[in-house]
């Protein structure tokens, strides 16, 4: 195995989130504190609990998987583009490195930069609202197979990509609606009977119901098929990651 | 029909000269076997390539734009999947243990691709570290120093020159201490100066034993530093052999006489010889065999008196590794035409 190779590229990918802090961490901070400001402070104030929590605590899975999300995949894609469009990735189908170990280093480093940005923002929303974590160890493992599994997707997203347009298009144009339309800052309880069997199509409503439950146990769907939903997903996305490296997908011709 | 029969002839007969070449070849560190390669539009860019290359030497690969040059050495460092054939490394397949053949190798692509935000030392680190290398920072070190890099260690590449982004890439190539390096068209762009800091690089890199393989437009350049030289031309490995001996085999030798005063035509005494009369009757150019017992240039001498024409200077021409190059390319061309 090409631990070294793995490193290298889990290094490199690490030491260009350091090169851009501001886009990176700053900025996601900045703007979900501006979220507990507005949704929280401002217009949650006058808001009921949901379902016997804060609305300003109630957003906070949701804010931290809309984060999750977006960066994994913004992360992850753009690590394995870059490459390819500035001519770079010539070095790494040259080298001695197997599928598993390029993904496992472009893909870690995704994962982990989101994982440590969903836990700072945790950290941002506990000085708006007062918070508590019912299951921190099942919290941990939705965060981290989360950020696993879109980060693989953004992997996928950014081999498949061939311009930046079609980089930004899915987080812009699925993710962000399938985000707000999942739950995240509501209840689907609210919702009419017709769109509440709608919403249970949305995958990210299974990712944000199951966090939700590891905060407050609260659900609205049972955390062992929000869990069972993200493993096979993941599943599903490995699989397509190597089936498009093993056949030289957009990458050797 | 006929004429494009002989070339036809003489290709094959030259693919014969490079089949028996390879084989009185030391132990090869390269072993390329019928490769070929067909995109999916159906464009077959390399035909049938056989090729040994042994360790320590450095070849030289020529051929026009499209010739298949780059294809082929990114079929042997895995960026473009042979469709059929095989290459051994070391007696490795590429594709079977392809840990061990890319290890071995190094590869200083013809663009200028870099990552623009990276400093120098960071990436040519990360070269090594990619090809399975623990750090070396030592080994590094040497590397930019060899290459005049090192006052540019903190740099970011994208402040860097073309030239010293064309090191860059060198270094990247060198920092896995890689035996077999390839340079595709490592000198286009680069001012001259530049380009001879290049032939002295890989000069000290065979110094070294590192098996040098190169590809280029610059005739000068394989008849500076090759000591083999092979001839691509769509898809085909037209031609391999010693510089040397291409030279002395396909090379033609003239002989130029200034005439003292200029002739209408040449005289019917001379038509036996190989005569071109060329600058408006000013110049005699007679084309010899170099190699032959006998090249005709005393009879010929002898025979310019008996015709009373005089010269005031006389000098002799070898034809250089670009006519043949060039030759050759037409010659095959004409030939699949």
């Amino acid at each position: 195995m090409n631990i070294h190779g793995m490193l290298a590229i889990y290094k490199f990918e690490m030491a260009r989130t350091r090169r851009t802090l501001m886009q990176s961490i700053v900025a996601p901070v900045i703007t979900t504190s501006l979220y507990f400001i507005v949704f929280g402070a401002a217009i949650g104030s006058r808001i009921q609990q949901v379902e016997g929590v804060s609305y300003g605590a109630f957003i906070v899975p949701g804010l931290i998987m809309l984060n999750l999300l977006t960066h994994s995949i913004s992360n992850a894609s753009f690590g394995i583009y870059f490459p390819k469009f500035v001519g770079t990735v010539y070095e790494m189908l040259s080298a001695p490195i197997s599928t598993v170990e390029v993904v496992m280093g472009y893909v870690g480093a995704a994962a982990t930069k989101s994982i440590v940005l969903g836990l700072i923002i945790l950290v941002t929303a506990s000085f708006f609202i007062e918070l508590s974590i019912a299951h921190p160890i099942i919290m941990m493992l939705f965060v981290i197979l989360t950020a696993m599994s879109f980060s693989l997707l953004g992997f996928v997203l950014g081999l498949w990509a061939d311009n930046f347009e079609k980089l930004s298009v899915v987080p812009m144009l699925v993710i962000t609606p399938l985000v707000f339309l999942g739950g995240s800052f509501y209840s689907t309880d609210m919702l009419p009977p017709f769109w509440q069997s709608v919403s249970l199509f949305n995958p990210v409503l299974y990712l944000v119901s199951g966090l939700r439950w590891s905060f407050y146990e609260i659900s609205e769907v049972n955390v062992a098929i929000s869990l069972a939903s993200i493993v096979v997903f993941m599943i599903a996305c490995l699989g397509v990651v190597f089936y498009m490296f093993n056949t030289g997908y957009k990458l050797r011709s | 029909m006929g004429i494009g029969i002989c070339r036809a002839i003489v290709i094959e007969l030259l693919k014969l000269h490079n089949a028996a070449a390879m084989d009185s070849l030391p132990s090869p560190v390269l072993t390329i076997s019928n490769l070929n390669k067909t995109y999916e539009g159906g464009f077959q860019a390399l035909k049938d390539i056989n090729l040994q290359i042994s360790k320590g030497e450095i070849l030289a690969l020529l051929g026009p734009n499209g010739a298949g040059k780059t294809t082929l050495i990114s079929a042997i460092c895995g960026i473009v999947r042979p469709s059929s054939g095989e290459v051994l490394v070391a007696g490795y397949d590429i594709v079977k243990d392809f840990r061990k053949t890319r290890s071995m190798i190094g590869l200083v692509p013809q663009e200028l691709t870099t990552d623009s935000f990276e400093s120098v030392w960071s990436t040519v680190s990360f070269s090594r570290g990619l090809f399975g290398k623990p750090p070396n920072p030592e080994h590094i070190e040497k590397v930019l120093r060899d290459l005049s890099l090192w006052d540019k260690k903190d740099s970011m590449i994208r402040t860097l020159s073309g030239g010293m982004k064309r090191r860059v890439l060198i270094a990247k190539a060198l920092s896995h201490e890689p035996e077999i390096l390839f340079l595709d068209e490592p000198t286009a762009g680069v001012d001259v100066s530049l380009r001879k800091d290049m032939w002295n690089i890989v000069r000290q890199l065979k110094s070294q034993n590192v098996t040098i393989i190169l590809t280029t437009h610059y005739i000068e350049e394989a008849e500076e530093i090759a000591d083999r030289v092979g001839v691509i031309n769509n898809g085909e490995l037209i031609l391999v052999d010693e510089k040397q001996n291409l030279m002395q085999k396909l090379g033609k030798k003239q002989l130029i006489l200034e005439l003292a005063e200029p002739l209408q035509e040449l005289p019917d005494s001379l038509s036996s010889y190989q005569l071109e009369l060329l600058s408006d009757g000013a110049q005699i150019v007679y084309t010899f065999d170099n190699h032959a017992d006998h090249t005709g240039i005393t009879a010929l001498l002898d025979d310019l008196k008996s015709a009373s024409i005089r010269f005031r200077d006389l000098n002799t021409t070898q034809s250089s590794l670009e006519d043949i190059f060039v030759n050759l390319v037409n010659e095959t061309t004409q030939a699949q035409e």
